[in-house]
């Protein structure tokens, strides 16, 4: 009697803690879409502020990092860009759309620290 | 890298664009200025000390196409003066240290030979046949603040650029990859790489500039280059054309160093 009894309790939890993070992304997923829109009028900032609210609601989510980067290059903070670059690319080894920016971002890069030697 | 990144274009194109929202956004990453110049409104190209070779004078080319490069690509007030003949400078004030402190008689001479006065008329000789080494302890004039500080006050505080030029021929024999033409058996043309052995000629320039603030006579940067061109041996090429070939090479990098510059591109936000 038992066993039963504490198998639905832990069905009840996974299944609560699913919607928890089906929320999370949910509420992850508006802030990326406030970002872009904000970012397509040019305030860059308030999307980088959007973006890393993304990723603290959900650290998985490879297109919030990929855009956090995309910010953080324009901004200048080049080893920030790489770093967010990266975890877009751990999440998410074959997005080929962040592969091409990651391949772009490292062109400039290497320009830059060419530049600054 | 490019082919890399235009076929990965077409597959995003095709696969990703299909599925997920995307969009792209035009961004500008700016490159980290060399030196922060926006404290100065006028730039003197003092001079060089320049050794190697007389064949061409170094200082007075180097000055000119620097300045007329400045002018071109920018916003500082290039200074019209007269090229200062930095190696005959650099050579009093080492005289006139030297007289005064009798500590440095065991030091190395700039000239690299006797202290015993070479006469004024005889420093252009120097120029010739002058290794980079030599030309190396010429630069303690660089270090002489006061010199550059009172210099920087005749013309109201601009940035000083200065340095060495050492320019000098240079040859080296070796082997190297040829095309050389062969016709098979119908007739038909095509070219097959051959290592031969050959004697080349040409030069090799190594300059450092060195920019200082004029208004402390403080060094704020420096950078180092070196290029080499090397022809056929049975080539005759003038050196001064050898000299602006190699200076093409390292322009850019020069002229960077006063102006701020970006990568201009596009990225893609998803969602």
């Amino acid at each position: 009697m038992l066993q039963p009894i504490s198998w639905t309790l832990a069905l009840l939890l996974l299944v609560g803690t699913g919607v928890v993070r089906a929320d999370e992304r949910s509420d992850a997923r508006d802030q990326v879409d406030f970002g872009i829109e904000v970012a397509r009028r040019g305030l860059w900032k308030e999307a980088i502020y959007r973006w890393y609210r993304a990723i603290d609601l959900d650290p998985t989510y490879a297109a919030a990092w990929n855009n956090l980067a995309i910010a953080l290059e324009r901004e200048g903070q080049l080893e920030e860009a790489l770093e967010a670059y990266e975890n877009a690319l751990d999440l998410e080894p074959n997005h080929l759309g962040i592969e091409q920016n990651y391949d772009l971002f490292l062109e400039a890069y290497d320009r830059v620290n060419q530049n600054s030697r | 890298m490019l082919t890399k990144i235009l076929v990965n274009s077409g597959c995003v194109a095709l696969l990703v664009g299909c599925t997920t929202p995307l969009y792209d956004v035009a961004i500008e990453t700016p490159l980290t200025p060399k030196l922060d110049i926006s404290k100065f409104q006028r730039v003197l190209i003092a001079g060089f000390v320049s050794g190697g070779t007389n064949e061409v004078n170094a200082n007075q080319e180097t000055a000119r196409l620097l300045r007329s490069q400045l002018r071109r690509n920018s916003e500082l007030q290039v200074i019209d003066s007269d090229v200062l003949p930095l190696l005959d400078i650099a050579t009093d004030q080492f005289e006139s240290s030297e007289r005064g402190s009798a500590s440095l008689q065991d030091n190395p001479t700039p000239r690299g030979g006797s202290t015993d006065g070479t006469n004024d008329d005889d420093l252009t000789g120097l120029i010739d046949g002058m290794t980079e080494e030599t030309l190396e302890s010429y630069e303690t004039i660089f270090a002489n603040i006061g010199y550059w500080r009172d210099l920087g006050e005749e013309y109201q505080d601009p940035l000083i650029l200065t340095g060495t030029i050492y320019f000098s021929p240079h040859s080296r024999s070796g082997m190297v990859t040829r095309e050389r033409e062969v016709y098979d058996s119908f007739g038909r043309r095509r070219t097959v790489p051959i290592r031969t052995y050959r004697d080349r000629e040409g030069f090799v320039l190594s300059p450092k500039f060195i920019f200082i603030d004029g208004a402390t006579g403080i060094t704020v940067y420096t950078e180092q280059h070196r290029e080499e061109i090397l022809y056929d041996a049975s080539q005759n090429t003038p050196a001064l054309s050898s000299y602006f070939e190699l200076m093409d090479r390292m322009l850019p990098s020069v002229l960077n160093a006063f102006s701020t510059q970006s990568v201009q591109g596009s990225r893609t936000l998803f969602r």
